[in-house]
């Protein structure tokens, strides 16, 4: 009872990366809560999926298998939860701010009356003092999110509902297994109890995902582009650089929407999420949506002719200049250096 | 056989949160809310064109606009109906102030079970200003009926179904759900087409109950020859809500902090795009270990 759950999400057989990062995050929560960590996967051909689970420290993983369950609808997903939730009384419940999580989490957070955190960068315990009604909460999950496009930090607390539930993106918080023979305790719960034929009504008829080929998110350096880099040629040179070091290519959103780039490149509030030893700023401005993908990077060179450019300010290396002059220099003395 | 569908829009006026220009910040490097204009949420006019495209297919159909806010948010409805919606409702009252998502969801979904029977309801995916994307799966939970998010487009529409495509980060999918539903729609789906002109003429004294009272003696006559022009204004009395359910007391979630995002300036190494200074830098990178 009161523990915290993290609900797990699989594709292929593979437990998501989200997942695997709110797991980790969970383990260090409920550590401190001194509460046990839970796992819910509902999905089908489950087998050995707690195999790739235990590791990340989860006290009870719960698998709900059934061939109906998979790929994801919602209706029975949600009933899935709902009712283990009531039944399990959870004081948090994590969920992936991914396109399942989104879809999944409010539906969930609505049928129970408890509130629910979109898209949370941070999450911390601590305790609220309500002066008004003079009470004081202990161990309250902190729920720390932008809002208004990026512009503001919002701290945000559920006191009196739960589960307190947040959804969180991918790449935000770190991955980590603590050990590989953790055991956990498995749950096998009958379907039939938690769902009923009137949750299948919708119906997938045809599906087309593509398998993610890029790897910028654990790319250590990052070369990215923005508007300013003036054209798909142009990027080029950005490829040329990222070749040399080793490094991948990003992109800010209008060199994206300017046709530069594929989408998929996109770092910030509606892109990735990355945290590089190094990301080579060129021709990029530094708007708050952008930086939010990317302000944790270890260091950062902007290369920019607006001396003013606000990425300027969260630069270790500011280079106030034309990118197409900077980056042939930054290549050929790299080459040099490394002889 | 049924003649055409009931389409219900949600839709939510919000602050220009997009592209923050010089002007909105203040001095202190914050954001000053007020210098941003506000209007119609950019998703929320994709949900509209989806509502729109259907009853262009299906004679008999019926779009309304239901909008939750302030009194100036009437404005909401009235660009629904330059753009074709068939009418529009204000939800309205201090009682809704400091609403959550779960607070909003339920107050508009009170709202849709007193406007009637419907088919349809079409909400926006995200609100750029409180960026959830909640309210949409909130409303249909609390009406009981299925949710699809992320829609692109309607494929097919039938008495009794519709099938839809979602677009997802990596992917499509295509879905067959009954109605009544509800979908969330994304910016991937087509733009909402323009003002009509005819409808402009035709609406642009459209107001709430509110407006015509503020409003000049000379006008007063219209609203009695020309019903269309009441934009109907709802007030938490009327929704048969429980009134710990509604805005600040049925907010499950508190804000219990704010912090403007400020741009604080590091000590940066400052280099000129001279050929010493390059050489230096990757110099420097590769001792450091950072690269290489
Ligand atoms: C809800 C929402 C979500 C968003 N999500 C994202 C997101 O995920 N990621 C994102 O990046 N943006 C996002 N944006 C957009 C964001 O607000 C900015 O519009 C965008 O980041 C600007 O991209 P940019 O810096 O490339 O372009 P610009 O702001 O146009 O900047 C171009 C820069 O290039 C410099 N420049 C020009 N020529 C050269 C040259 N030859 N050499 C060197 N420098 C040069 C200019 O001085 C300028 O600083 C979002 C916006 C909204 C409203
Ligand atoms: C800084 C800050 C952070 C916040 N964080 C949270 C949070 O984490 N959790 C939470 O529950 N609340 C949060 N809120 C409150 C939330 O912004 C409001 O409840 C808001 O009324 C609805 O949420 P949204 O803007 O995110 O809408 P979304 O859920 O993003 O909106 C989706 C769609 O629902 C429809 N819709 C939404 N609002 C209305 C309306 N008023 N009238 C008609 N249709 C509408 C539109 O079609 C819209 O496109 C926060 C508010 C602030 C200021």
């Amino acid at each position: 009872m009161n523990n915290l759950f993290v609900y797990c999400e699989v594709e292929d057989g593979v437990v998501a990366d989200v997942s695997l990062e709110l797991l980790t995050k969970g383990r260090n929560l409920a550590n401190e809560l001194k509460c046990q960590l839970e796992a819910v996967v509902i999905g089908s051909s489950l087998d050995q999926i707690e195999d790739q689970i235990s590791p990340f420290g989860a006290d009870v993983i719960y698998l709900f298998d059934d061939p109906r369950l998979a790929p994801y609808t919602t209706a029975p997903h949600a009933s899935i939860l709902i009712k283990l939730f009531q039944q399990e009384q959870p004081q948090i419940v994590l969920l992936g701010a991914t396109p399942i999580g989104r879809d999944l989490g409010p539906r969930v957070s609505s049928a129970l009356h408890s509130g629910l955190t979109a898209d949370c960068t941070s999450l911390e315990i601590g305790d609220h003092e309500d002066k008004k009604a003079n009470k004081v909460y202990k161990d309250l999950l902190y729920q720390i999110r932008p809002a208004f496009g990026g512009n503001i930090i919002a701290w945000i607390i559920n006191p009196d509902c739960r589960p307190q539930m947040a959804t969180v993106r991918e790449g935000v918080m770190r991955k980590q297994a603590i050990d590989a023979k953790y055991k956990a305790i498995v749950h096998r719960p009958i379907i039939a109890d938690y769902v009923s034929e009137t949750d299948f009504a919708v119906q997938i008829i045809e599906r087309h995902l593509e398998k993610r080929k890029l790897n910028i998110k654990g790319a250590s350096i990052v070369v990215s582009g923005g508007y300013g880099v003036g054209s798909k040629e142009n990027f080029k040179l950005l490829y040329d650089l990222a070749d040399v070091l080793g490094a991948e290519v990003g992109a800010s959103r209008a060199a994206v929407d300017a046709g530069y780039v594929d989408h998929e490149r996109q770092i910030g509030q509606t892109g990735i999420t990355v945290r590089p030893k190094l990301y080579i700023a060129c021709g990029i401005s530094g708007q708050v949506q952008h930086r939010a993908g990317m302000e944790e990077s270890a260091q950062v060179i902007a290369i920019n002719t607006d001396p003013e450019a606000p990425i300027n300010a969260l630069a270790d290396y500011v280079i106030t200049g034309d990118l197409a002059e900077v980056i042939p220099k930054m290549i050929r003395y790299y080459k040099e250096n490394t002889k | 056989m049924k003649k055409g569908f009931r389409i219900i829009v949600l839709a939510k006026q919000v602050p220009d949160t997009r592209n923050v220009g010089k002007d909105a910040m203040k001095a202190d490097g914050t954001v000053n809310r007020a210098a941003l204009p506000a209007i119609f949420n950019p998703e929320d006019l994709n949900a509209l064109e989806l509502a729109l495209r259907i009853k262009d297919n299906n004679p008999g159909t019926t779009v309304t606009l239901l909008t939750m806010g302030p009194g100036r948010a009437a404005e909401i409805v009235r660009e629904g109906l330059y753009r074709g919606a068939d009418d529009g409702v204000l939800l309205t009252d201090r009682a809704f102030a400091g609403s959550d998502t779960l607070a909003t969801s339920y107050a508009l979904a009170q709202t849709i079970k007193v406007m009637g029977e419907f088919d349809l309801i079409v909400s926006g995916r995200q609100a750029i200003d409180g960026d959830t994307a909640q309210v949409g799966p909130q409303v249909a939970e609390k009406l009981k009926i299925n949710q699809i998010t992320y829609v692109e487009e309607v494929l097919q529409v039938d008495p009794d179904f519709l099938v839809v495509r979602r677009r997802l980060d990596n992917g499509v999918e295509t879905l067959k759900a009954p109605l009544p539903l509800l979908l969330t729609v994304n910016s991937s789906a087509p733009n909402c087409r323009s003002r009509n002109a005819k409808l402009l003429m035709r609406y642009k004294q459209a107001r709430t109950v509110t407006e015509r009272q503020e409003a000049a003696e000379d006008y007063l006559y219209l609203y009695d020859s020309r019903p269309f022009l009441n934009i109907l204004e709802i007030t938490a009395s009327e929704i048969f809500a429980t009134p710990d359910l509604l805005g600040l007391s049925g907010s499950p979630t508190k804000v219990k902090r704010i912090e403007n995002v400020v741009l604080q300036a590091k000590d940066a190494v400052r280099l000129n795009t001279n050929d010493e200074g390059i050489h230096d830098l990757m110099k420097e990178l590769i001792e450091s270990h950072v690269i290489g």
